[in-house]
This record gives structure tokens, C-alpha cells and sequence, in this order.
């Protein structure tokens, strides 16, 4: 399924947090979306999945303008995953994953042969099905991560929104679920910190600047020397091998 | 195609627990009807029922069969009914602020009926029955609307939500307090603490029908809402990307809480503790989901309600202790137990 947004405004009060922003996501891509803290990743994101509306403009889900989507119908398609989501309820791993089919299921409805075979598919997904009456509160960060995961998968959606997924983990966990995010057979949009970890994953990178788009395409196109100095104010070398578009950045110390 | 209900969720267990707690509370209201300053015995209290429903012509003296009814049986029934209410309120409420200790009476909603009821019956605004109701109903609205106010409409965080409440509490207990010592003589002003504090006295068959109505469609608005409910375990914003119509579900439940909490102390006063310990203590037997949560409540809460009335009846010899003073003593130490358990974990 295909995201496209037409000149999205948004912010609070008299500050602007997302300025006319436009881009396009064909479907089946993993789009990175990367920028400085505060540049306005997050609320770009939300305003993508519907979260939150826009000041002006619009997204377009699969042709239809999501503001026109009722909330239930646009959850069957769309799912998004919050960085570090807690709570306190004493809830298993599998009752998380099942708030997963809430958009499937009307008030009274049973638990259908769809609903068991997406839990089981999304925690089979993630590497959870094990683990899959352990409680919540047991669970380490990357655990909890996947788990969150899971529940968008068991959505079954066609787009799926990360918010900084790989906050807070361990390399080799970074790289499982962004290796994960890429090999699911959905759209996806991705914010990401590691600048690395985008090049390293993404199809496409969107650069967010004090919430305007600075620059949109592959890793090698985007990720230049002077974009880094000029958005991130770090120096750095970018090497690039000969017919990979996905380039390597190593920071300097001074 | 539906796999038989859900699974590993123990639905038996859930059926088996609502079975027994019902037998409970059938046998504590028989003797929440049993006892009083008079006791009866309960073949009496069984025959004087069945005389009342006309299913038995038993030849039972008109006095006792009088106390049966009209006095001892509507109040246990509002108490049981009172007991749900609350509790379910106070489900309700831990769900929607995500915070464990969310209930009417810490967010000031029964403080704010209470000052209503009090505007009515104190100053006299308004007259008859009705509009005690309607002056408690307002008073919940208004403490609501503030704690609202106060907390960015519940969306600053469960914390400030809480903090909002207590800010609300306090608020409206000064301003009873006021209109009392002010307005009020001596025994009006004696009356109304009692009352404030929580006495199922004075309810009579009236109430009971009213608040069965009450409670009945904010259990039933509950249990369909309860899928919905479930889906706000990690916050507003990750119910919304659950399908769920975020604005309108909170909206209508905060709508069914005031009701419930301002018709029950409109009748029987703000009863504190009833909210927070039930829906814990519901928890710990049939899992945080909502659906199986809900109708738990209502029958622990009612157990719980009958048999504090109970305690309050016969723990002083010739005085009625208030409810409230007796929830309190036992949910003061369960409160104590979620603090403990809640902390911190290092």
C-alpha cells in the first residue's frame, strides 16, 4: 500500500512543528525517517498514521484520505508502534499481542480462527511464541520492543509506523528488528536514530530539519558530508563502495 | 467461525467464580435481613419474602414481615447494588487513567455529589427527592468538569489526573464543610456528616428500583465498551492506533461514572475505598481483561458492600457504625498492600 502526504502543516500554539511537508512511499518499502532531536520525526509520524491531524494538507493511504477513513477501518490497515509504550496492568505477552486484533473484532465478537492464527503468526514473527505466557513486567527492553511488535502484526496491516524501535537495545537487537521491520512484506516507515542503521536497512531516507523536509532518497544520495554537517553539526566521513547505494558514516572526534 | 470463546483465558473459571460469589451474596443478604437491632430468623426472613412476592401465604407477624421487606431487604439490596456501582465506577476509572488508584472518591467526583446533595438539602435549592438526584448529579459534573480542567482533560498524565482529583476532593469537601457550619443548626449539621460519611438508613424501595436501572446500563454500556477499554493498557495514543474512537469512549465512560457515583450518594453518601479495593481485588482472581473484569467487580463489589453493612450494624452494640468509617478500615490496609507492592522496583 502506498503513503502519500500533500503538504502537511502541523504544530501547537504560535510553533511550528511540521511544515509543509510532501513525500511519497510505494508500497512494500522500508522508508527511514531521520533528523535531529526535536526536528519533528515523531509528529510526522503521527500525522502519517493518522494520530493526529494535520493544520492543512493531507495523507493518502492506498488512494483514500485517512481523515475520511473512520478511526476502526483505518486500524484494519494501518499500524503503529510506539517507543517504550508501558504499563502497569499485570498483562501476559499474549494479551498484548491480542489488543492486536481490537480493530477486527466488534464489542461482543468471539475469538475466530483469524484472530488465533495472526496472534500465533506475529509472536511466531518475533521470536516470542515461547515466551508467550511470561508476564509483561519480566520483560527486558528488547523483549518488550518485539512484543509491541507483534501486536502490529497481529493487526495485520498493510503499513506499519515505527517510532524509534530500536531505543534502548543492544546492537544485535537493533539489528534483528530493523532486519525484521525490512523483510516484512508491508510498507513501512521507520524513525530512526542511527544514522548507520538507516543506511544500513532503509530503501529510502527522509531528512527532517526543524520539521522540514531537507532531503529524500536512497542512503547514498542523502546521506553526504554536507548534510551531515549541515542538519546533524557533526563532521564525518562518508565512504560509499562502487554500485552499493547503502554508504557507511564514521563521526568524527573533532 | 468461533473458537470456543478464548483461549487459555480460563472462562470456566470466570463462570465457576461469578457462580459462587452470586451463592455469597444471596446468603449474605439473607442475613444482612437476618440481623438487626431485632433479629429474625431466616426461615422468617425466606417466608416474609416469599409472603411479599405472593408465592407463599405463611402466617408471619405483619411487624416482622413488615421489617423484612420494607426496611431490611431494599437496604441490602442497595447496599449490594451500591457495592457494584462503585466498584465498577472504579474499574472504570483505573483503566481509562491508567493509574491504580483512580476512583470516584480520590478524584473528587463523590465529593463533588456530595456538595451538591448538600446544596440541596442544607440550603434548599430545589425541592423533593428529584432533586437531591439532580443536585448530587451537578455536584459530580462540576468536580469532574474541574478535575478535566485542572489535569488538560485527563490527557496530562495519569499522575496530574490523580493530583487534580485530590486538588477537587479538597475543594469540595471545604465547600460542604462550609455551607454546614454556615448555614446549617446543630443537628442538621450532625445529620449531614453522618450521612456524608455513608448510611444505607434511610433507603427504601425507590431507590432500590432507581439504582438498578442505573447500575444495570452502565454495566451493560461497560462490558460492550470493554474491548475498548482493554486497548488503553499502553496509553491514549496506542488505543487510537487500536481502532478505538479514543475521544467518544472516554467522553461516555466519564458520562457513566458521574451518574453511577452521584446517584449512589445521592442515596446512601460518599462511601470511600469501595472503588479501589474491589476492581485489585477482582484482578487478582480473573485478569486484568475487561470483559471478565467488569461483571467481577459487580459481584465482589456487592458482597462487599452487604457485608460491610453487616459489620457496621453489629460491630457496636445499639449504634450503626458508618459504612464508610467501616470500607475505610478494611480498604485503608489494601491500600497499604498496592503502595507496598507498587514501588519501585530496584
Amino acid at each position: 500500500m502506498s503513503v502519500v502526504a500533500q503538504n502537511l502543516h502541523w504544530g501547537v500554539r504560535r510553533k511550528t512543528i511540521v511544515s509543509d511537508v510532501s513525500l511519497t512511499v510505494a508500497p512494500g518499502e522500508t522508508l527511514g525517517l531521520i533528523g535531529p532531536n526535536g526536528s519533528g520525526k515523531s509528529s510526522l509520524l503521527r500525522l502519517l498514521a493518522g494520530l493526529r491531524k494535520p493544520l492543512s494538507g493531507r495523507v493518502d493511504i492506498n488512494g483514500r484520505d485517512i481523515a475520511r477513513v473512520p478511526r476502526r477501518a483505518l486500524s484494519q490497515q494501518v499500524a503503529f508502534v510506539q517507543q517504550n509504550a508501558a504499563t502497569d496492568t499485570n498483562v501476559s505477552v499474549r494479551d498484548v499481542v491480542r489488543l492486536g486484533r481490537t480493530p477486527h473484532r466488534s464489542a461482543l465478537s468471539g475469538w475466530s480462527e483469524a484472530d488465533e492464527a495472526a496472534v500465533v503468526a506475529a509472536l511466531d514473527c518475533v521470536d516470542m511464541t515461547a515466551r508467550r505466557a511470561q508476564a509483561w513486567q519480566t520483560l527486558s527492553g528488547g523483549e518488550r520492543q518485539r512484543v509491541h511488535i507483534a501486536r502490529a502484526l497481529a493487526q495485520t496491516p498493510q503499513v506499519m509506523f515505527l517510532d524509534e524501535p530500536t531505543n534502548h537495545l543492544d546492537i544485535h537487537h537493533q539489528i534483528e528488528i530493523l532486519r525484521m521491520v525490512r523483510d516484512l512484506d508491508l510498507t513501512s516507515i521507520v524513525a530512526l536514530h542511527d544514522l548507520n542503521l538507516a543506511a544500513m536497512f532503509c530503501n529510502r531516507i527522509v531528512v527532517l530539519d526543524a520539521g522540514s523536509l531537507r532531503a529524500c532518497g536512497t542512503p547514498d544520495a542523502v546521506l553526504t558530508k554536507d548534510m551531515l554537517r549541515d542538519v546533524f553539526r557533526v563532521a564525518a566521513d562518508v565512504s560509499t563502495r562502487p554500485g552499493d547505494a547503502r554508504p557507511h558514516i564514521r563521526f568524527r572526534a573533532a | 467461525m468461533t473458537v470456543a470463546d478464548e483461549p487459555e483465558s480460563g472462562a470456566g473459571r470466570l463462570a465457576l467464580f461469578l457462580g459462587l460469589s452470586l451463592i455469597v451474596m444471596v446468603f449474605a443478604v439473607a442475613v444482612a435481613t437476618a440481623i438487626g437491632d431485632y433479629n429474625i430468623g431466616l426461615k422468617t426472613v425466606f417466608l416474609s419474602i416469599t409472603n411479599e412476592l405472593g408465592l407463599t401465604g405463611a402466617d408471619i407477624a405483619p411487624i416482622e414481615q413488615s421489617v423484612v421487606w420494607n426496611l431490611r431487604l431494599s437496604r441490602a439490596l442497595v447496599a449490594a447494588l451500591a457495592g457494584a456501582g462503585l466498584a465498577i465506577c472504579g474499574a472504570i476509572l483505573q483503566a481509562l487513567l491508567r493509574n491504580a488508584l483512580a476512583e470516584p472518591f480520590v478524584l473528587g467526583v463523590s465529593a463533588g455529589a456530595s456538595t451538591g446533595a448538600v446544596c440541596v438539602i442544607v440550603l434548599g435549592v430545589g425541592a423533593g427527592g428529584l432533586s437531591l438526584s439532580l443536585g448530587a448529579f451537578a455536584g459530580a459534573f462540576a468536580a469532574f468538569a474541574l478535575v478535566a480542567l485542572l489535569s488538560n482533560g485527563a490527557t496530562s498524565g495519569p499522575n496530574h489526573t490523580i493530583l487534580a482529583g485530590v486538588a477537587a476532593s479538597q475543594l469540595f469537601n471545604a465547600l460542604t464543610s462550609y455551607i454546614v457550619t454556615t448555614s446549617g443548626n446543630a443537628q442538621q449539621a450532625r445529620d449531614v456528616m453522618f450521612w456524608l460519611l455513608g448510611s444505607f438508613g434511610g433507603v427504601r424501595w425507590p431507590d432500590f428500583q432507581l439504582l438498578l436501572i442505573v447500575v444495570c446500563l452502565s454495566l451493560t454500556i461497560c462490558i460492550l465498551m470493554a474491548r475498548s477499554l482493554d486497548a488503553f493498557t499502553f496509553g491514549d495514543e496506542d488505543a487510537a492506533s487500536l481502532g478505538v474512537p479514543v475521544g467518544r469512549i472516554r467522553l461516555m465512560l466519564f458520562a457513566v461514572t458521574a451518574l453511577m457515583t452521584a446517584t449512589i450518594v445521592s442515596m446512601v453518601g460518599a462511601i470511600g475505598f469501595v472503588g479501589l479495593v474491589v476492581p485489585h481485588a477482582a484482578r487478582y482472581v480473573v485478569g486484568p481483561m475487561h470483559l471478565r473484569l467488569m461483571p467481577a467487580c459487580a459481584v465482589v463489589g456487592a458482597v462487599f458492600m452487604v457485608v460491610a453493612d453487616i459489620v457496621s450494624r453489629v460491630i457496636a452494640t445499639q449504634q450503626t457504625v458508618p459504612i464508610g468509617v467501616v470500607t475505610a478500615l478494611v480498604g485503608v490496609p489494601f491500600f497499604a498492600i498496592i503502595l507496598y507492592r507498587a514501588r519501585p522496583q530496584v
